[in-house]
């Protein structure tokens, strides 16, 4: 390495690093990458939020498998022996539970802020497409991770939810099979579920999370075209050190946050689940499945002689690939034009999931 | 004679192309086949008993009551109408496989999941679901409540 090309800002040891791993590219990239400032602004700190709490979950995941025990006769009773004797172990569940929920409300507010600045056109449809798939894995990763601890809750809920491809016509009775581990939900599916939420999920996270990152990395942050057709000013922030550190702010909020709602209420157990024992009254879902839920329980047994329910399933399936398929479907914005579509939709999406999810907090579960 | 050899190359190409493609096929089925069969669970033995005596009394099944029993591997219910005839059903919801419970209250068979109604015939009256639930015949011999499978 030649003298005169030593910066004097770094030290020695940087100059070993960098002859040997490079770290001079990393630091140009990260000079270069600036973030768009505008009205808008805002919205940008969602995708980092959720990653920080996607960074919560994985080390607060992988402390409790150190007590967790996946078999229906031990499930139960190793988190209950987490709960109350193991010291802070409530702590870390609740972080685990809370964090969970908070990442799902960052998530959506991350998709939905996309899709209403358009964020989505050429040349980001990859970016939203991984995003898209994301937000599936971070549902697959809530729907089992909730059996885990093997209570009636959890039992209920993976009964219906397993039950749902089931009502597909020819698939469906090999999905639900598939997804059990046999014909009913039992110890078997416990298993299948703790190897998906701990190994497979994680490992096709990875790769989809990095190509997600890589591509916000490459495009840039996406003006909204909106702000661009009223003449932006083309004001930017570094991202290294001024965005960083807003967004530094943003997660001391959101771990002041969690601590609290851990600390205040902490995550139930409940009754260990019994397959043979009646649904409990008033048993719901997480608050992210409860419009599908409450959709599910409206729906009437037949619409123009098809079954409610396989009506309801479709429903949901035309709805996600809509939204998933945004960039492709929305012509207009991509060759800069003003589009409304997107943006109709995605309220009545909103409007609709407030709706309902509201009925099914408040309708009488009896009646 | 250079384009007869240019062809002849080609043609060659084409040859090991199709052998190098098939051979990655071959390669890639032998690793997802069993991998497929292997997550698919195998089946589990049905129990194929047609009926099951309940370790119930009939004296102990009180009037406008039900109870969850098992029918092999499968939960089964209970009723005792307030006539006092006693009839049982499959106790899996047939919307979403919730398991239902009676409804003293009403004297309905009700699912708390989706609230869905059955009447003591089993039949779906109101709320999602599509079917009526499976009966099974009650007998009752000597001082033993027998539940089997109809037909």
């Amino acid at each position: 390495m030649d003298m005169e090309n030593r910066s004097p800002e770094h030290g020695k040891l940087w100059h070993w690093l960098d002859e040997r791993i490079g770290l001079k590219d990393f630091e140009k990239l990260a000079r270069k990458k600036e973030v768009p400032v505008h009205q808008h602004t805002i919205w940008y700190y969602f995708g980092g939020m959720t990653l920080f709490l996607f960074m919560i979950q994985v080390l607060s995941g992988i402390l409790l498998l150190l007590y967790y025990r996946p078999s229906a006769t031990e499930a139960y009773e190793s988190i209950q022996f987490l709960m109350t004797e193991v010291q802070f172990g409530w702590l870390v569940r609740s972080v685990h539970a809370w964090s969970a929920n908070l990442m799902i409300l960052a998530m959506f507010v991350h998709m939905f802020s996309a899709l209403m600045l358009r964020s989505y056109r050429r040349p980001r449809e990859v970016t939203w497409l991984s995003g898209g798939g994301l937000l599936g894995l971070a549902l697959a990763f809530g729907f089992t991770g909730y059996l885990l601890p093997w209570n009636e809750l959890a039992f209920f809920a993976t009964r219906v939810g397993t039950e749902i491809p089931g009502v597909l016509p020819i698939i469906g009775s090999f999905l639900r099979r598939f997804l059990r581990g046999g014909e009913d939900v039992t110890g078997a599916t416990l298993t299948r579920f703790y190897g998906i939420h701990v190994a497979v999920l994680p490992a096709i996270v990875t790769v989809i999370l990095g190509l997600h990152l890589f591509m916000v990395q490459k495009h840039g942050m996406s003006v909204p075209p909106d702000v661009e057709r009223r003449g932006w000013s083309r004001r930017v922030m570094p991202f290294l050190p001024n965005f960083l550190l807003r967004d530094l702010v943003g997660w001391l909020c959101a771990l002041g946050v969690l601590a609290a709602l851990a600390a205040y209420y902490p995550a139930e157990l409940g009754k260990k689940a019994d397959p043979f024992q009646p649904a409990p009254i008033g048993i719901k879902p997480e608050w992210y499945f409860m419009a599908m839920f409450q959709t599910l329980k409206l729906l009437p047994a037949h619409i123009l002689g098809i079954e409610g329910e396989l009506l309801g399933v479709l429903g949901f399936g035309a709805i996600g690939a809509v939204l998933i398929l945004m960039p492709f479907v929305d012509r207009r914005a991509a060759v800069g034009q003003p589009s409304r579509f997107p943006a109709a939709f995605g309220i009545a999406l909103i409007l609709y999931t407030i709706l309902l999810t509201y009925l099914g907090y408040t309708m009488s579960p009896t009646k | 004679m250079a384009e007869g050899m240019l062809k002849q190359f080609i043609e060659r190409r084409n040859f090991l192309n199709w052998f190098l493609g098939t051979t990655a096929g071959a390669f890639v089925f032998s690793v997802l086949y069993p991998l497929s069969r292997y997550l698919t669970p195998p089946p589990v033995a049905e129990s194929t008993a047609r009926s099951v005596t309940l370790s119930l009394k009939p004296k102990e099944v009180k009037p406008n009551s039900g109870q969850i029993f098992r029918f092999g591997s499968q939960p089964g219910i209970l009723v005792k109408t307030q006539a006092g005839e006693l009839k049982a059903f499959s106790a899996a919801c047939t919307h979403l496989a919730c398991i239902v419970q009676y409804r003293s209250d009403i004297s309905h068979i009700w699912c708390a999941c989706h609230n869905g109604h059955f009447d003591l015939n089993g039949k779906n009256i109101e709320g999602p679901p599509p079917k009526a639930l499976e009966e099974y015949a009650v007998n009752v011999r000597a001082d033993q409540i027998v539940v089997s499978k109809k037909s």
